[in-house]
């Protein structure tokens, strides 16, 4: 009886991060229309507060994905299962908002929407290997196979992130390299920007945490609803 | 079991070692320098084509009436004059980064879509500015 009752509601640490997310962005959208216009770009600029950020909860989801794939082969507990796929539907959502507030930027900036490139091919490669984690979901009746090759996608699809990442620096390409570089270190931008680009990575990494806790939640109550 | 599966991983890893590091990276050229194509035009004769390079400065020249875009391609080797009809794109300037897509005709690079590549470099416009010029540059910018 307990047991139920704790699993039917999100935990304080959900709650926080949901409620610490919510109530920082609106504080973040202001720091963003607060920041200086761009030497180039003006203010075009300010779509990089929400661009980084939603490519980085893509990467970061799909990275979780790919940790509690790999625990589910090893360890064979529906749970992990329940936590990588929340984590890539997540990744989905936050994936397909970089890409469409990327085309948004691109166009007044390049010249175009889209164009085939290295960054935004694996982009969209990877945004379509995801796709295909959930249609495999989707058609594999037997739970337990459907948990098994989802994982095998989400760690082989993981793959796609450093490549997605490096594109920029491996091929030549349109896209900008990255701006806060992680291999080198070197961060080629203001200040007064960086600052209010780290919160943006910040809020945006509470609401992925909340979020990825809620929609584990709501799995496991589906889970439980289906056995009984 | 574990031997299959760590042959897969192999298999896997290899292709994905040979699409970075080998052949496909070759093929996956995204723009060729106008050097380049100097150099192997019988290759690209009559195909479309991206060139990336820079905009010298000092060569562009904007039709407004018949909207006609010149400019001269360089990379610091070769240089290519390029004729593109269409306005040109916001960011577009001398000395900027651009790609163009077209075909040569004639001797000259006819462009059918003109890219800006900008750099990753994000400043805000340099103190001592006036507002006026702040603005300036914001309407340029668009």
């Amino acid at each position: 009886m307990q047991k139920t009752a704790s699993l039917s509601r999100p935990d304080g640490l959900t709650w926080a991060f949901l409620a610490l997310g919510v109530l920082l962005l609106p504080l973040g959208l202001y720091l963003a229309l607060a920041a200086p216009p761009d030497a180039n770009q003006g203010y075009l600029v300010r779509i990089m507060y929400l661009h980084v950020p939603t490519a980085w909860v893509g990467y970061l989801a799909f990275f979780v994905t790919f940790l509690y794939s790999l625990l589910y082969l090893f360890r064979q507990d529906p749970r992990h299962d329940r936590i990588a796929a929340a984590s890539a539907e997540i990744g989905l959502v936050f994936m397909g908002l970089a890409l469409v507030t990327g085309m948004l930027w691109a166009r007044p900036t390049w010249g175009v929407y889209w164009t085939w490139e290295p960054r935004l091919t694996t982009t969209a490669i990877l945004f379509a290997v995801y796709v295909g984690y959930f249609l495999l979901r989707g058609a594999i009746e037997d739970p337990e196979l459907r948990r098994k090759a989802a994982a095998a996608v989400g760690v082989l699809g993981f793959l796609n992130v450093p490549i997605s990442y490096m594109s920029v620096k491996w091929w030549r390409s349109l896209h900008q390299t990255q701006s806060i570089d992680l291999t080198t270190g070197k961060i080629h931008m203001a200040p007064e920007m960086l600052q209010v680009l780290l919160f943006h990575l910040a809020v945006f990494t509470l609401l992925y945490l909340g979020f990825v806790r809620f929609r584990g939640l709501v799995a496991a109550l589906e889970e439980a609803k289906e056995e009984a | 079991m574990k031997g299959k599966h760590l042959l897969g991983l192999l298999v896997i890893l290899g292709a994905l070692g040979y699409m970075v590091f080998g052949g496909l990276g070759r093929n996956l050229v995204y723009f060729l320098t106008p050097s380049e194509y100097l150099q192997d035009q019988a290759r690209y004769q009559n195909r479309p084509v991206r060139l990336g390079g820079l905009v010298k400065p000092g060569t562009v020249q904007y039709d407004k009436d018949r909207l006609e875009l010149r400019f001269v391609l360089t990379d610091g080797v070769a240089e290519v004059p390029v004729l593109h009809k269409g306005t040109p794109p916001g960011m577009f300037k001398e000395g900027q980064g651009v790609v163009v897509e077209g075909r040569f005709q004639g001797g000259v690079f006819q462009g059918t879509n003109l890219l800006v590549k900008h750099s990753e470099t994000y400043q805000p416009p340099r103190e001592g500015w006036t507002p006026e010029e702040v603005r300036k540059l914001i309407e340029e910018a668009k």
